[in-house]
């Protein structure tokens, strides 16, 4: 039985508050909403009949159940009072497990489908943790990790192929190509405005702080990507008005935000003493560096845009990306003076990966900052004192 | 094929231990022979180790993952994971990654003797551990490591593959292995012998099929060995010698010393009192206290979930087709990698099957620090298991490596008090006093 939802709740608005704000003003309610664990903006679209596909961290082709008329959002945690998930985990876990089930268990995260990674050896029980306690379908997504196998485009198509038969089982309604290239066409977009929000990181990083383009992207977790097409436009376009002042504060790029995710406190703390120019914050959300092709194929292209013209993160192992080139490039890039190397408590890929990001830096004479973080911290106030003595040590070193 | 000459228990039982003992010592000292000679090795991993191709090269292989644990067995971890960390490894992350890491740092030396450098490394998907370990050797050495995508099961629920499912997944597996073999092919200077990896498998088929018997045998009262003691012990044959003659010969000795145990009612323990299962890893650093603490009380593991995955799923029952061997080869990882992971993340059913197999009393869960990939999931299937059978469920917490986090008098108290249980309820049990009402199982088990 197809449950999609008429076509006037799709066009409205599930957030709609950021229309007619100031800049100031918008980026405050988005910090609202990113910071709110009930999900208010899920609940409408659910009011109004329409289903949620959540999908666990790094990457997923939301198009898929975009175009299925679902609710894409991203599952990743966040800062919850842990009341029933941890009875279901050992202790030596990292906490966006932890609180993603929660969110699932307290009911603040309804659900119609999960969709997990394998992306590390935590994720890979969560299909198994969550077939225990939820009664919707749950699936497995094998994205590659041998990306340099020239049958890996084949193979991903082939389960994107089948996710989809899923998420038709879940809907009742078959998803024809010109619903997902449409589909596609809108994730372009926000795609190329997440790129333009990076850019004037990079080109005027005093007209947005760290915190403010983290909560302008997270939004677009839990909403159409339509609205946050419109929301991005117009947040940029005020941005581009704002007043601002540049300071002298050293340009950083900030590593280690592809899952589990720093408290906006945290990011606070960062913009006050430095300038970070770039991140892997949310990475998944820019995962695929450009435009997906309209003509061909839309699954195949977006399994070989996925295979082949991707960033990196900690967790998918490519020949052709060694992390630490990657890293020195975004660095580049960006013409960052330092690097914060940041790993979630407990989190093995960000951990092993401090090591070679370490001596990569070191070896390129690149100041670097190693700490931990969890999305539960509520102080940063030794955080920053120890960035500020950081900064100050280069700039009088 | 048993042995027909008149054997005595003398003669007979404990050889499999003795044995295993000698095999593991003179598979190191081939290893210390290629490092002297400076030849070329393959790294790889236990679940989905591809042995019998890399053989089929002559390539000596090296398990990085037994080569750890040994460090912990004869209690020398703790100089090497703290190199490791002194090298800026956390103390967060997986125990046999740091011993590794200090191994090579040492030039290989380890306690067994010294290993060679990788030439090549394979590994599969099956731990994302496996992956972040190749990069390390990637930078080390700039050795090439293959990464084998092996997808497993796309749901908790999902029994088997279908046969559209498997013959895709199998496809891509085939793919990639004959790009293995053109990288074998470069790295060893040898061109593929098709030939000599059919009779590599010939051997595996018949080590898998006396590994499943011998997990089997262990179903009899008493149990013939221990399952994580000795179930260890012949794991480390079936691993390193897979696909071997010495390895055949060992598990068909084998087979014949654990049958004439049955015959004759001679048990791992003597005075077995509680059959158990154990799920998890090892404790290595206490590993023989471990097992006295069970032991001391009548407790023996009559299944491990240990030998389901560490063995890569050889307990599967997969026979090769030597006729088609590299097409054979791709099923055989796909669906022992398939099995692995389904020991590890989706348990419960497997677990049930085997309290009800093994007659056990109660089941041992032991995640640890070091291992996510086995422990992150163990507390909610405990519940499972317990929801489902009327089975004594102990859940303890301590690592393979690393002893900062075993806490022995902790773990012996938690022992003992599970123990009371265990004894309380043969009391009920044996007085005859009503069980508490079995409840009907929520997992199915066909």
């Amino acid at each position: 039985m197809s449950t999609a939802i008429a076509a006037s709740a799709v066009g409205a608005d599930l957030w709609g508050e950021w229309r007619g704000q100031a800049i100031g003003e918008m980026i405050s309610r988005a910090r609202e909403l990113t910071e709110d664990m009930e999900f208010p903006t899920v609940r409408r679209w659910r009011e109004r009949g329409g289903q949620v596909l959540g999908h666990f961290q790094v990457y997923f082709p939301e198009e898929l159940a975009h175009a299925a008329g679902m609710l894409p959002v991203k599952v990743k945690g966040g800062p919850v009072e842990m009341r029933q998930a941890d009875a279901h985990f050992g202790s030596y876990l990292c906490s966006v497990m932890r609180s993603s089930l929660e969110l699932g268990l307290s009911g603040h995260l309804p659900l119609d489908m999960f969709v997990t990674h394998p992306i590390c050896d935590a994720a890979r029980n969560l299909a198994g943790v969550w077939a225990r306690n939820f009664s919707y379908p749950i699936q497995i997504l094998y994205l590659p990790q041998n990306p340099n196998s020239a049958s890996s485009v084949e193979y991903l198509r082939a389960e994107y192929q089948r996710l989809l038969s899923d998420i038709e089982g879940v809907t009742g309604a078959p998803v024809g190509v010109e619903a997902l290239r449409a589909s596609i066409a809108i994730y372009n977009r926000n795609r190329a405005l997440i790129r333009d929000l990076y850019a004037m990181r990079r080109e005027a990083p005093w007209m947005l702080g760290v915190d403010e383009a983290y909560v302008l992207l997270a939004v677009g977790t839990v909403m159409r990507r339509e609205e946050h097409n419109e929301m991005l436009a117009a947040a940029l376009a005020a941005l581009r008005e704002r007043p601002a002042r540049r300071q002298d504060k050293m340009r950083v790029v900030f590593e280690g935000g592809f899952c589990e995710q720093p408290p906006v406190d945290l990011l606070s703390a960062m913009a006050q003493s430095c300038y970070v120019v770039d991140d892997d914050l949310l990475i998944g959300l820019r995962y695929l560096e450009h435009d997906v092709p309209l003509t061909g194929d839309p699954l195949g292209e977006l399994a070989d845009a996925y295979i082949n013209d991707s960033t990196y993160s900690p967790v998918q192992h490519d020949l052709r990306k060694p992390k630490e080139q990657m890293l020195l490039r975004r660095i580049a890039g960006a013409r960052a003076d330092a690097a914060i190397i940041a790993a979630a408590k407990m989190c093995e890929p960000g951990l092993d990966e401090q090591v070679a990001y370490s001596q990569a830096l070191e070896e390129a004479h690149i100041p670097f900052f190693v700490t931990e973080f969890e999305e539960k911290m509520s102080n940063s106030d030794q955080l920053q004192i120890q960035l500020e003595t950081f900064v100050e040590n280069i700039v009088f070193d | 094929m048993m042995h027909t000459e008149p054997q005595t228990a003398v003669s007979i039982v404990g050889r499999g231990a003795v044995q295993a003992g000698r095999l593991v010592r003179e598979w190191y000292a081939e290893l210390d022979g290629a490092a002297e000679r400076g030849a070329p090795a393959a790294y790889v991993f236990v679940m989905g180790s591809l042995v019998e191709l890399l053989r089929s090269f002559e390539l000596p292989v090296v398990f990085p993952e037994i080569n750890s644990l040994q460090t912990a067995v004869r209690r020398v971890e703790a100089e090497f994971l703290a190199q490791a960390e002194d090298s800026g490894y956390s103390p967060d992350i997986c125990g046999y990654v740091k011993a590794d890491v200090a191994v090579q740092l040492r030039g290989g030396a380890h306690p067994m003797g010294r290993i060679p450098k990788p030439a090549i490394a394979v590994l599969t998907n099956a731990c994302n551990t496996y992956l972040k370990w190749g990069e390390i050797w990637e930078r080390m050495y700039k050795t090439p490591v293959f990464a084998i995508d092996v997808p497993s099961a796309r749901s908790a629920n999902e029994r088997a593959p279908g046969a559209a499912g498997l013959a895709r997944d199998r496809r891509y597996v085939e793919a990639q292995l004959r790009e293995l073999i053109t990288a074998c092919e470069r790295i060893s200077g040898r061109a593929f012998d098709i030939d000599r990896l059919r009779e590599v498998l010939r051997l595996t088929n018949e080590m898998t099929a006396s590994w499943r018997r011998v997990l089997a045998l262990n179903a009899a009262a008493p149990a013939p060995f221990n399952a994580v003691v000795d179930g260890t012990a012949y794991l480390g044959v079936m691993n390193a010698l897979r696909g071997t003659e010495a390895g055949c010969a060992y598990f068909r000795d084998l087979e014949e010393e654990l049958a004439y145990k049955v015959e004759h009612g001679i048990g791992a323990l003597a005075g077995e009192r509680f059959r158990l299962i154990f799920v998890g890893v090892p404790c290595y650093p206490i590993f023989r206290r471990f097992h006295e603490f069970f032991a001391d009380r009548g407790g023996t593991f009559v299944s491990s979930s240990y030998l389901w995955f560490a063995s890569g799923g050889a307990d599967t029952g997969f026979e090769y087709d030597l006729r088609h061997p590299i097409e054979s080869l791709a099923e055989g990882v796909l669906l022992g990698v398939r099995r692995a992971t389904d020991a590890m993340l989706f348990q419960d059913r497997l677990l049930i099957g085997a309290a009800d197999e093994f007659h056990a009393d109660g089941i041992v869960y032991h995640p640890v620090k070091s291992c996510r990939t086995v422990s992150t999931g163990l507390a909610g299937s405990r519940r499972a298991v317990m929801q489902a059978r009327d089975l004594n469920c102990l859940y303890i917490e301590s690592d393979m490596m690393d002893r900062r986090v075993v806490s022995e008098a902790q773990l012996k108290n938690r022992i003992d008090a599970y123990f009371e249980g265990l004894e309380s309820r043969r009391l009920r049990t044996d007085s005859g006093a009503p069980r508490p009402e079995e409840s009907p199982c929520a997992i199915p088990l066909a």
